[in-house]
């Protein structure tokens, strides 16, 4: 029995983009947050009176709350990156559950998102700095290295987590699928032979911790971490 | 052969990667029983406790995925086949 691995898989070109399952996929997830953020924030009032505001209003205040106590209050107007990223981050790996490929376990859509936050330090450092004050640390060669090692180990912390949900729960349905047959071979009927009785509800536990755990948890570093760089990169 | 040697190096080297396992292993069970002690010496700070611990056992662990990437590299996306 052939246990498939395989990278995201290519719908379509269009002359040289390539686009991918998870590029789709990712365009739903944004439409899906900007929806919601619309539906949120449509006839707000001054003072609270429907439900959804005070639940807009809480997610907003968590998030400046955040930013406060990591970055200090003069970086509040951070904190709509710092959302957005959680946001994406946190629905992409959650999209894994419904069946389709996360697009967080594609690794170009995490360079992406840890180029953005690379980017965001080095203008933050020369808007603090001054373009030869920030950049003359780099005489030491050290400091080079550890520079760009910075986006290249936040993309492969997210990516390597989420992809290695992705490949341990597709070789225990694989796993579950074989042994499901061998269970089913000791009744002689064929059409109950071919049914994977073991695959329901087991990997379930899985995907507690794989889907639900790990993508809080990344989405949560990957914010931290930009959060702690870019206000490092001021001093 | 050398298709074959190559393929077996990669499954090997793709094994031996994943040894790098072991550190974050290690120094998250480290970091999470210094965080059993915090709690137990303060327990009203457990949501910080838990919040930092979560956060140092996640950076902690990005050498134990670097080895992870290589070994998925070596086993999905192997660069070294098309250098035979």
């Amino acid at each position: 029995m052939a246990v498939e691995i395989t990278g995201p898989k290519v719908l379509f070109t269009i002359g040289p983009v390539v686009v991918t399952n998870t590029i789709v996929t990712s365009w739903v997830i944004i439409a899906l947050i900007v929806a919601v953020c619309y539906w949120l924030t449509k006839d707000l009032k001054p003072v609270p009176e429907t439900k959804k505001q005070i639940v807009a209003e809480k997610l907003v205040s968590m998030v400046y709350d955040l930013t406060d106590s990591t970055m200090g209050k003069k970086w509040r107007n951070f904190a709509p990156y710092v959302a957005a990223l959680f946001a994406y981050s946190f629905v992409s790996s959650m999209s894994g559950l419904t069946g389709v490929r996360a697009p967080t376990s594609d690794l170009s859509i995490i360079l992406a998102m840890a180029l953005v936050t690379f980017t965001m330090i080095q203008v933050t450092g020369i808007k603090a700095k001054g373009f030869w004050g920030h950049f003359k640390k780099f005489l030491n060669p050290l400091n080079l290295i550890s520079e760009i090692a910075t986006p290249v180990s936040m993309t492969f912390r997210h990516f390597g987590n989420i992809a290695a949900g992705v490949v341990i729960t597709t070789l225990l349905y694989a796993a579950l699928a074989y042994f499901s047959t061998v269970i089913l071979n000791l009744i002689p009927i064929s059409f109950i032979q071919q049914i994977p009785v073991l695959q329901v509800g087991l990997p379930a536990f899985l995907s507690i911790y794989f889907d639900v755990f790990t993508s809080f948890l990344q989405a949560y570093i990957f914010i931290m971490l930009t959060m702690v760089y870019v206000s490092m990169a001021e001093d | 052969m050398e298709r074959a040697i190559v393929l077996a190096a990669s499954a090997i080297g793709a094994g031996l990667s994943m040894i790098a396992g072991i550190g974050p292993g290690i120094g998250q069970g480290y970091a999470a029983g210094k965080a059993a002690e915090a709690v137990g010496r303060q327990p009203e700070a457990k949501g910080d406790i838990t919040s930092t611990m979560l956060f140092g056992c996640a950076v902690a662990e990005s050498t134990g995925i670097y080895g992870l990437v290589v070994a998925m590299i070596l086993l999905f996306a192997n660069p070294l086949i098309g250098k035979l």
